[in-house]
């Protein structure tokens, strides 16, 4: 007979938390009350104790998931452990976490700080100066002296990565950071805060992995332009959302996903991933930085019901309630630097999805129409790709395809 | 056009001129004002540097007088040479001060000679000896000015029978009788160097105990074993009064009873005080505290911007470390490093025989925080080495939080004290527990096993007792 693994009540006005880490693997033995899992919450991080000796059968919840009070997060099944099965599915490229105590205690909440403090006290002078001088974390150091110490030899290695990836025209979340220390002569340090963090290993993991590559194309805006000026009220009055941009491009980026599935698909291991649904990842403004939250079998969704999903997700960007799972999942992104006024621009990939497209800026530009020289508004569109799995011609007809349907919006209506 | 630099220090001593080498290393223009002949400060010339060198000697003048023959080395008479003992400590202030007058040169550190005054942010003018003065400009104004004995009122100093310290590195004879006012670590180490010469000592002071500053049970072992050199001390006691008697003096004191006490020489070493006048702090409108110490952030900036302070002027022990921390880490701040320094990983050493050391918190503090400790105590007497070298007196305490195991004070008395406190001050920095210097090996025989067995001791498990 399997336990659940609940999420207990964290206490007071604690709706939810995410899952920061699992501290056991599926098929490894538990005894009752030995930490499962760490559980972080706007003001702690917990660790879930295990409910029940037995072997941990099933994780229901990936590392990151939000889940509320009460959710199930995995079972534990009585018995021996049977053959260990290997995760079906790795949930996030993020789920890889070293397994290193550097996330123990890594919350916002007091605990982390006496945690960090502690670590600083115990490393040592000179560490104490590097990393108050690199400005890194020390919890994310792995430490290699006794008793957990991160040694100076630590500290260079860690400052020996590479940077971080400068954040994309458009697909990094951007969360205040909370400045600690009061502004120095000529700098100013303030620590990542824990999505930044995640957002630069995950942007560099992209870089790693992937074989990206860009290429261009732009749009005659003009049909677009006329098409939204003429409907706009009527929409508008209609549906009660704003007729914007988004949805055409939404839709005229489904239509050419359908012909090119190469980039709706994913490579997984030896594996490649075709995708039969498409669930599209849209840039949002939210307040310093644009969100991506993912628009689901958005092949399925009318025009109208696309922008209101839009609206709902600024809404809650704005207001910061966006969850993480309307965050990640998707099958392919489309980003927009244009919102703050970016000409041309190259995204950097979700991964691990395979394509991107970027949106960028209308501005009226004399253009070559026929033999004449006429003003037109014109946008350049990029899209980056992982060659691994997308060819040049297939990336290429990708944006040409995007091209047209932009052009001459009633092609995506009779699917030509 | 007045000449610019980066960073003008006022003050050669331990704090300035360390700052000025380690802001050249960083490639700041630097030029340090010093008025004194000689760099170095108090610390080189009339402190630390003279009061060892005095130590030292008469170390070896009881050595053959009273140790030699116990190890079987036979000697005729010794006798004491006074003026050759106080010329050797002048040839070794000497060297050391040009030592630090070569360093600057290698750094191409400008020794600016003269009396250092701020006219206003960002100048500085030295007035020379010779009743020139020059202007300076620096973006940085570095406040390391040091401290000055406080006068005792109604006993002024003359160098000759009231003195500073200063006049006690360098009396020409031996006083018959020596009073000594105060029982801080200066009082206690002259105090010593005279009583090996042959003074009578007698140490007075205020409150009820010695070196106050320290861990009590350090402070009476010290006690004991001073009283058995021949020093006479009268505590809780207060000179309430002084007058001319021959070529002496007679202290009237108050302590439990009204005494008085006739001296040939009195010092008087009640303490130090920052030493701020005529730097136009004023006129600057740089804030100082009630005990007229400059006011600094964590930084070492003081109120006023571009002007900072290092070492004795400042807040925290007057000890010439200490100074020189603080000079490592404002330079390095300003050369943009984010250096900070660990104030309770700076020990105190009292340089007596035996010596004394600490680092951390003593159990008095401990007790006034409310921390939960243990202690582990191992006395010389069950170290080898201390028995093969004939001194035996003293032990090593170290105070561990409960459940942590981690080292919060380490307290020595005993041979070599200033040199053992070293791996203590290591062990804080490292935030290390009592069982990490427990289970680092110490070689056999060294003064320093005693250092591990009272780090066992913590646990309950020390093996030589």
């Amino acid at each position: 007979m399997a336990t659940e693994i609940k999420v207990p009540n964290l206490g007071e006005s604690v709706t939810e938390a995410t899952v920061a880490r699992w501290l056991k693997r599926p098929g490894e033995t538990v005894a009752r009350d030995e930490p499962l899992a760490e559980l972080e919450t706007d003001k702690a991080t917990l660790e879930l104790p295990a409910p029940a000796a037995g072997v941990l059968s099933e994780i229901l919840a990936p590392e990151g998931a939000e889940v509320p009070i009460g959710a199930v997060l995995g079972r534990i099944a009585e018995g021996a452990a049977p053959a260990a099965p290997e995760a079906p599915h790795p949930a996030a490229p993020e789920a890889r976490v070293p397994t290193s105590p550097r996330l123990r205690g890594e919350g916002r909440g007091e605990g982390r700080q006496a945690t960090e403090a502690d670590l600083l006290a115990r490393s040592g002078p000179a560490v104490r100066k590097l990393v108050a001088d690199s400005g890194l974390d020390i919890a994310a150091i792995p430490p290699s002296g006794p008793g957990g110490r991160v040694s100076k030899a630590d500290v260079l290695t860690a400052l020996a990565r590479p940077e971080p990836a400068p954040a994309p025209a458009a697909e990094a979340p951007i969360e205040a950071p909370p400045v600690e220390k009061p502004p120095a002569e000529r700098e100013v340090r303030v620590r990542m805060t824990r999505l930044r963090r995640r957002i630069a290993e995950r942007l560099k993991a992209a870089q790693n992995t992937a074989a990206m590559l860009t290429t261009f194309n732009e749009i005659d805006m003009s049909a677009a332009v006329a098409l939204r000026e003429r409907w706009r009220a009527p929409f508008e009055q209609k549906h009660g959302v704003r007729l914007g941009f988004m949805s055409l491009f939404v839709k005229a980026a489904i239509v050419a996903l359908q012909e090119l599935p190469a980039l709706n698909a994913e490579i997984d291991g030896e594996d490649i991933v075709y995708r039969n649904h498409y669930d599209i990842g849209v840039a949002v403004g939210a307040g310093e930085g644009l969100v991506v939250p993912v628009v689901r079998d958005a092949d399925r969704l009318s025009f109208a019901e696309i922008e209101r999903t839009i609206g709902e997700f600024a809404r809650k960007a704005r207001e910061g309630k966006l969850s993480i799972a309307e965050l990640s999942g998707g099958t392919f992104t489309i980003s927009n630097g244009g919102v703050y006024g970016s000409l041309l621009s190259t995204p950097i990939l979700n991964p691990p999805q395979s394509g991107i497209l970027g949106m960028h800026k209308i501005e009226r530009r004399p253009v070559a129409v026929g033999d004449k020289v006429e003003i037109r508004p014109m946008m350049y569109v990029a899209l980056s790709y992982d060659h691994r799995l997308v060819d040049g011609r297939e990336a290429v007809t990708f944006l040409v395809r995007v091209k047209e349907c932009i052009e001459d919006p009633a092609r995506i209506l009779f699917d030509i | 056009m007045a000449e610019r630099y980066d960073v003008v220090v006022i003050g050669a001593g331990p704090g300035g001129y360390v700052a000025a080498i380690r802001a050249a290393q960083l490639g700041l223009s630097i030029a340090c004002v010093e008025d004194r002949g000689s760099l170095g400060g108090t610390c080189l010339n009339i402190g630390c540097i003279p009061s060892k060198a005095l130590l030292q000697s008469s170390e070896r003048l009881v050595e053959a007088q009273s140790v030699l023959a116990e190890h079987g080395v036979r000697i005729g008479e010794v006798a004491l040479d006074l003026a050759t003992m106080m010329a050797r400590k002048d040839r070794v202030v000497g060297t050391l001060t040009r030592g630090v007058e070569f360093l600057f040169r290698k750094h191409k550190v400008d020794w600016l000679r003269g009396r250092g005054r701020i006219a206003a942010p960002g100048r500085v003018v030295v007035d020379g000896a010779d009743g020139a003065a020059r202007e300076v400009a620096a973006r940085s104004i570095v406040i390391a000015t040091g401290s000055e004995s406080v006068p005792l009122p109604g006993l002024d100093i003359d160098e000759q029978t009231v003195l500073s310290s200063t006049g006690a590195l360098a009396l020409d004879h031996v006083p018959q009788r020596l009073a000594v006012v105060g029982g801080g670590y200066i009082g206690l180490e002259l105090g010593s160097v005279w009583r090996r010469l042959g003074s009578q000592v007698t140490v007075v002071e205020i409150l009820d105990r010695i070196v106050p500053t320290m861990d009590r049970e350090l402070g009476r072992a010290l006690q004991r074993v001073l009283t058995r050199s021949g020093i006479a001390f009268k505590l809780a006691t207060r000179v309430i009064g002084a007058r001319r008697e021959g070529d002496g003096l007679v202290l009237d004191l108050e302590g439990a009873a009204r005494e008085s006490l006739a001296a040939d020489a009195v010092l008087v070493a009640i303490g130090r005080r920052p030493y701020t006048q005529g730097l136009g702090l004023e006129a600057a409108g740089v804030a100082r505290d009630n005990q007229g110490r400059i006011t600094v952030d964590d930084g070492f900036a003081t109120n006023v911007p571009g002007i900072y302070a290092i070492g004795d002027v400042i807040r925290g022990p007057m000890l010439a470390h200490k100074a020189e921390e603080e000079g490592i880490a404002l330079a390095e701040q300003l050369a943009g490093q984010q250096t900070r320094v660990d104030y309770d990983a700076i020990p105190s050493v009292v340089y007596t025989w035996p010596e004394v050391a600490s680092v951390g918190s003593s159990e008095e503090e401990l007790q006034a925080a409310g921390i939960a400790y243990r202690t582990g105590k191992f006395p010389f007497t069950a170290n080898p080495r201390a028995r093969t070298n004939g001194d035996t007196e003293g032990f090593v305490k170290i105070l561990a939080e409960e459940g942590s195991d981690r080292v919060l004070g380490v307290h020595i008395i005993g041979p070599d004290a200033g040199t053992l406190i070293a791996e203590a001050v290591l062990a804080k920095e490292f935030g290390a527990s009592a069982e990490d210097i427990a289970r680092t090996c110490h070689a056999h025989p060294t003064l320093n096993e005693a250092v591990k067995e009272a780090a066992l001791a913590v646990a309950g498990r020390a093996i030589h007792i």
